[in-house]
C-alpha cells in the first residue's frame, strides 16, 4: 500500500485537488485516517477543521475506518418502488450487521446511497462503487460469496 | 409519431466514445472548426438563435448565459455538470457512455466562444468509471489535436446531490463543502477560483457540435418552438421499458409511457407519473397529453428538469413515495440555510407521521405553509424544489392523504 503522505504529495499541483487526494486515499484504505487528514490540510495550505470539514460533508468520504468491500444499498423513488426495503433487510440480516456497520471480520461495511444513476436495473446496489443490477434477496447469497 | 429522435445518440454503440478518432470519421469535431472560423459575437449569437437552453433543469438559453461573460476578463473557464444527482436520472451517463467526444467538443465550442483555454468536467462520486472513460476520452482528442489549445479537466465529486447546483460544484471543484454561494454574483461574472465561468449540463454542451455544423435554423426546427432540438429521456418504475430514449422536445408525455415504454409492467393502470427527477411534480393521468418541453411541462404545474421519468401503478402508495422522497431532501440539504435546513427536516417529519397514519387536516395545512415559505426564503435549488412533490401530491392525489390522516 502506498505511503499516505506520497499520494497526498500526487495531488498537491491540482488546484483545490484536495477532494481529489481525499479519493486517492480511499482507493487504497476505504477511508482517511487521522494522519493523512492532518498531511492533506498542511500540503493544501488550510486548517484541520477545514480539511475536517470538506471530509465529512461528502457521503462518498469518510473519516471512520470501514470494512473492505462498502456495499452500498440505493434508496431513491425508483429503487423503492422496486422493493428497496426488503432487499435492506436481507443484506442486513444476511451480513448481521445493520446500516452504518462493519462486520466483525472487517470485510463488509452496510451503507444507504442516494441514486447511483443505474435505474434501468433497479434495485441496484453498490459494491466498492461498483453497481450490481436487479439484486433480489434470493441472488445475494452467491453475489456477497463473491466479494471475499 | 412514435418514433425516436436520434441526434447526440445517432452513433451510439457504433462508435468508441473514448476515441477521438472513430467521432471523427462519422463528422465530429467539424462543428468545433466552423466556430473556431467565427468571430466569438457571431458564434454567441448562432447558438442564441439556436434556441438551444440547458438540459439540466433550469431551461435558460445556453448562448445568452454565454453573453455575460465578460470579454475583457483574462482567464475563463468552462465548467461541466455532470453531478446528475436527480434520482431516477442517468441520461448523462448515456451521453458519456456512447458519445463522450461530442461533450468535449461542445466544451471547446464554448471555450471558443467566450474566449477560455480551460474546462473542467465534474463528474460525479457515483460514476467513477466514467470518469476513467473521459479521461481517456480527453487524452485521445488531445493527441489527435482536435481540441487544439483548449485543455480540459476532469474531476471527481463525492455523492452530494447538492453539488448539482452550479456554485456549490464550482466550491466542490475548489475543494471546499459543497454549500451555494449567494448569487449575485452568478458565476458568469465571477465562478470558479473568481474567475468569469459559464457552467452547462453535459447534455447541453453535447448539442452545440450538431447546431453548429448542422446550423441553428436546423436545431430550432426540431421539436418544441421554445424549446427546440431533442432531449435524453430515462424511464424508470412500473414501464414494461425502462431505459433511455431520445425524442423531439414535443413529444408527449402520453407516448413516452405506452408507446417507447411500451405501458405499465404486468397490464396494470397508471396512477401517477413524476418527470424531472425527485424534486419534479406527480402527474396525474389527465395530463398525459402534455408534450414534454419546458414550458408545456410547467403550464401544467410540472417541470421537464433533468428528463426522468418515474412512473408508477394504481397499486403504488403514493404518500409513502412522498414520504421516501422527502427523506432524500432531508439527507441531501447542505445545511447552509434555515428554510431549507429545518425545512426538509420538518417536511419528512410530518410526511412521516401523515404517512404512518397519526397525521391531521392541521399538518397538511403547515406543511403548505412550510412550502410557500422554502419557495421563497431557500438560497438555493434544492431547498425550493423540496417541496414540491408534496404539493403537487396533495393537490392531485388528496384521496391518498384523506385516507391516511385521522
Amino acid at each position: 500500500m502506498a505511503n499516505y503522505k506520497d499520494i497526498i504529495a500526487g495531488c498537491r499541483d491540482k488546484k483545490g485537488g484536495i477532494i481529489e487526494a481525499f479519493h486517492a486515499l480511499q482507493s487504497e484504505g476505504n477511508y482517511i485516517s487521522r494522519e493523512a487528514l492532518v498531511e492533506a490540510a498542511r500540503v493544501f495550505g488550510i486548517s484541520e477543521a477545514q480539511a475536517y470539514g470538506v471530509a465529512t460533508f461528502y457521503s462518498y468520504l469518510s473519516v471512520e475506518k470501514r470494512g473492505k468491500y462498502i456495499i452500498r444499498m440505493c434508496e431513491s423513488a425508483p429503487c423503492h418502488v422496486a422493493g428497496a426495503d426488503e432487499l435492506l433487510k436481507a443484506i442486513e440480516n444476511q451480513l448481521g450487521i445493520k446500516v452504518g456497520e462493519t462486520t466483525p471480520d472487517g470485510r463488509y461495511t452496510l451503507e444507504l446511497t442516494e441514486c447511483v444513476g443505474q435505474c434501468q436495473a433497479t434495485p441496484v446496489i453498490t459494491i466498492n462503487s461498483e453497481p450490481v443490477f436487479n439484486v433480489t434477496a434470493q441472488t445475494l447469497p452467491q453475489l456477497l460469496a463473491a466479494y471475499k | 409519431m412514435t418514433e425516436e429522435k436520434r441526434v447526440l445518440l445517432e452513433y451510439a454503440d457504433k462508435i468508441n466514445p473514448e476515441k477521438a478518432e472513430e467521432y471523427i470519421k462519422v463528422g465530429g469535431y467539424a462543428g468545433l472548426e466552423k466556430a473556431r472560423k467565427m468571430e466569438s459575437n457571431d458564434l454567441i449569437q448562432e447558438v442564441k438563435s439556436s434556441g438551444l437552453r440547458g438540459r439540466g433543469g433550469a431551461g435558460f438559453n445556453a448562448g445568452m448565459k454565454w453573453s455575460f461573460v465578460p470579454k475583457f476578463a483574462e482567464i475563463k473557464y468552462v465548467v461541466c455538470n455532470l453531478d446528475e444527482g436527480e434520482p431516477g436520472t442517468y441520461k448523462d451517463r448515456i451521453i458519456c457512455e456512447k458519445n463522450a467526444q461530442a461533450l468535449l467538443e461542445g466544451m471547446a465550442i464554448c471555450g471558443t466562444a467566450i474566449g477560455s483555454k480551460q474546462g473542467y468536467i465534474y463528474c460525479r462520486g457515483e460514476y467513477p468509471f466514467i470518469v476513467k472513460l473521459l479521461r481517456n476520452a480527453v487524452e485521445s482528442a488531445q493527441a489527435c489535436g482536435a481540441l487544439g489549445d483548449f485543455n480540459i479537466e476532469v474531476r471527481m465529486g463525492a455523492g452530494a446531490y447538492v453539488c448539482g447546483e452550479e456554485t456549490a460544484l464550482i466550491e466542490s471543484i475548489e475543494g471546499h463543502r459543497g454549500e451555494p454561494r449567494f448569487k449575485p454574483p452568478f458565476p458568469g461574472v465571477e465562478g470558479l477560483w473568481g474567475a468569469p465561468t459559464v457552467v452547462n449540463n453535459v447534455e447541453t454542451f453535447a448539442c452545440l457540435p450538431y447546431i453548429l455544423s448542422n446550423g441553428a435554423e436546423w436545431f430550432a426546427g426540431i421539436g418544441a418552438a421554445k424549446y427546440p432540438g431533442t432531449k435524453v429521456l430515462t424511464l424508470t418504475g412500473d414501464t414494461n421499458n425502462p431505459t433511455y430514449f431520445e425524442v423531439p422536445t414535443d413529444y408527449i408525455l402520453r407516448d413516452v409511457i405506452y408507446k417507447l415504454g411500451g405501458g405499465i409492467k404486468g397490464g396494470k393502470r397508471l396512477k401517477a407519473v413524476q418527470v424531472g427527477g425527485t424534486s419534479g411534480a406527480f402527474i396525474p393521468e389527465q395530463n398525459l397529453d402534455t408534450p414534454i418541453d419546458f414550458d408545456s411541462m410547467g403550464a401544467i404545474g410540472a417541470a421537464l428538469g433533468s428528463g426522468a421519468v418515474l412512473v408508477m401503478d394504481e397499486t403504488r402508495d403514493i404518500v409513502d413515495i412522498v414520504t421516501r422522497i422527502s427523506k432524500f431532501f432531508e439527507h441531501e440539504s447542505c445545511g447552509k440555510c434555515n428554510p431549507c435546513r429545518e425545512g426538509t427536516f420538518r417536511c419528512r417529519e410530518i410526511m412521516e407521521k401523515i404517512n404512518s397514519g397519526k397525521g391531521s387536516q392541521k399538518d397538511i395545512d403547515n406543511i403548505l405553509l412550510l412550502a410557500r415559505v422554502m419557495h421563497k426564503a431557500a438560497l438555493c435549488g434544492l431547498g425550493q424544489a423540496a417541496p414540491i412533490p408534496i404539493e403537487s401530491t396533495i393537490k392531485h392525489f388528496a384521496n391518498e392523504y384523506g385516507r391516511k390522516i385521522m
